[in-house]
């Protein structure tokens, strides 16, 4: 193992984000953003998910054969997100009617399957664990970023607790509802992208067509 | 009938699965840089969507509602907690299918679309779907047309996202915004022209 634990778990937070470097797992992302509580929750379950997927498919990655590995994966991680999803309606049934379809989704999120068939193939239970909580996270983070700027922005609150007291309670802030509306999302993450990319300058990709600098005269 | 139409014109512009739900991204992202592959993508997904949200509201009808094994003898069992597990199977079984259909009867469209075609499996537009089709408690024939419609407009999105994207690279860019950061503006954009249609009654 070139690798150590710890740089399992911290390099998908920023080096090698799933969400914004891997391109995995961005239909929840921005669906599930606009508040951050449903964002939090979402975060869990798919660390959870992809934690203990990695872990079962690893501990098994030698008896799957390769020819049905990707329908076995999807056993594997359907029975946990059904897990998740009826522990969800016993226990928030209010957070699990907002996230709707999307915990279900859970199953066809590219992280997990990334994941299992990147990592959890190849490498060892403990190992795989660690780097399913380590995509977890990563994807977490961004979920809570965009989750935060479009609550805070959008609603004036953190958590539903008031930050900035909106106009029409009486407050100061006017709510910017497009933060609400999916389109925002789109923009929340491209700009997170860039600001990503732009702290660190080897993410950024290479362009398919230069443009021709215009000769001094 | 109106009703179904309606609920198709619906599917394919208000509620647009790629630009409204933001289901199947991934590959909404990842395989929009040409307008050819995008288009066989697009066809592949609305042919895969037409007939998984179907079979899966007949898997529901009779086998998974609380009360639908009755024709089986056994009227208390409520399987509807194996939703997740049995469209999804169902979905791969379906995919499989199709390919082993097209490569038999019909080699040039299985050459367009094969390479697209297990990609669907995990393409989440599909399995979204059917999901939605739950939740919204669609007959049969309200699934069908859910089903041609919604792929229709998955269809719709990515392709015009093709052809916006292969126009894009010739523009100059910022560094960083370049590739993933501009497409998504751009789909922000896409989705933002895609929700002047929500005023549209019929």
């Amino acid at each position: 193992m070139s690798q150590t634990k710890k740089e399992l778990l911290v390099d998908p937070l920023v080096d090698n984000n799933p969400i914004t470097l891997q391109v995995l797992g961005i239909c929840s992302a921005l669906a599930v953003t606009s508040s951050l509580q449903v964002a939090f929750v979402m975060a869990l379950a798919v660390t959870f998910v992809t934690a203990f997927a990695s872990m079962f498919i690893s501990i098994l990655r030698n008896q799957i054969p390769g020819s049905i590995r990707i329908i076995v994966q999807m056993v594997i991680i359907a029975s946990l997100v059904i897990l998740v999803d009826q522990i969800l309606k016993a226990y928030a049934f209010q957070i699990s009617k907002t996230l709707s379809v999307f915990v279900g989704l859970i199953i066809t999120n590219c992280i997990v399957m990334g994941r299992a068939e990147a990592f959890a193939m190849k490498n060892p239970p403990v190992a795989s664990f660690i780097d399913g909580i380590g995509n977890g996270l990563g994807y977490g983070l961004i979920l809570m970023l965009v989750g935060f700027i479009r609550e805070l922005f959008g609603s004036g609150s953190l958590f539903g607790v008031t930050i900035l007291q909106t106009v029409n309670n009486g407050g100061w802030y006017v709510p910017n509802g497009l933060l609400l509306l999916p389109p925002s999302a789109f923009f929340v993450i491209g700009l997170l992208i860039w600001a990503f990319r732009t702290w660190k300058p080897n993410q950024v990709e290479d362009r398919e067509y230069k443009i021709q600098q215009a000769e001094a005269h | 009938m109106e009703g179904l139409i309606s609920l198709a014109v619906k599917a394919i512009f208000v509620e647009n699965l790629a630009l409204s739900f933001f289901l199947g991204m991934c590959t909404f992202i990842a395989v929009s840089k040409k307008i050819s592959t995008a288009l066989g993508l697009g066809i592949s997904v609305m042919v895969v969507q037409a007939i998984t949200v179907p079979a899966n509201n007949l898997l529901l009808t009779y086998l998974l509602k609380p009360g639908a094994l009755a024709w089986a003898g056994f009227p208390d069992v409520d399987l509807t907690f194996l939703g997740l597990i049995s469209y999804i199977g169902v979905i791969a079984a379906m995919v499989q299918i199709l390919e082993m259909v097209l490569d038999k009867y019909f080699p040039p469209l299985y050459n367009a679309l094969g390479i697209f075609l297990p990609l669907i499996t995990v393409n989440c537009a599909i399995l979204g779907g059917s999901l939605f089709m739950v939740e919204r408690d669609y007959n049969f024939a309200e699934a069908a047309t859910y089903g041609i419609s919604s792929g229709f407009g998955w269809a719709l999105a990515i392709t015009a996202m093709a052809g916006v994207r292969e126009k894009l690279k010739y523009s100059d860019i910022p560094d960083g915004l370049q590739g993933l950061g501009i497409t998504f503006i751009t789909a922000g954009l896409m989705a933002m022209a895609f929700m002047s249609f929500s005023g549209v009654k019929l």
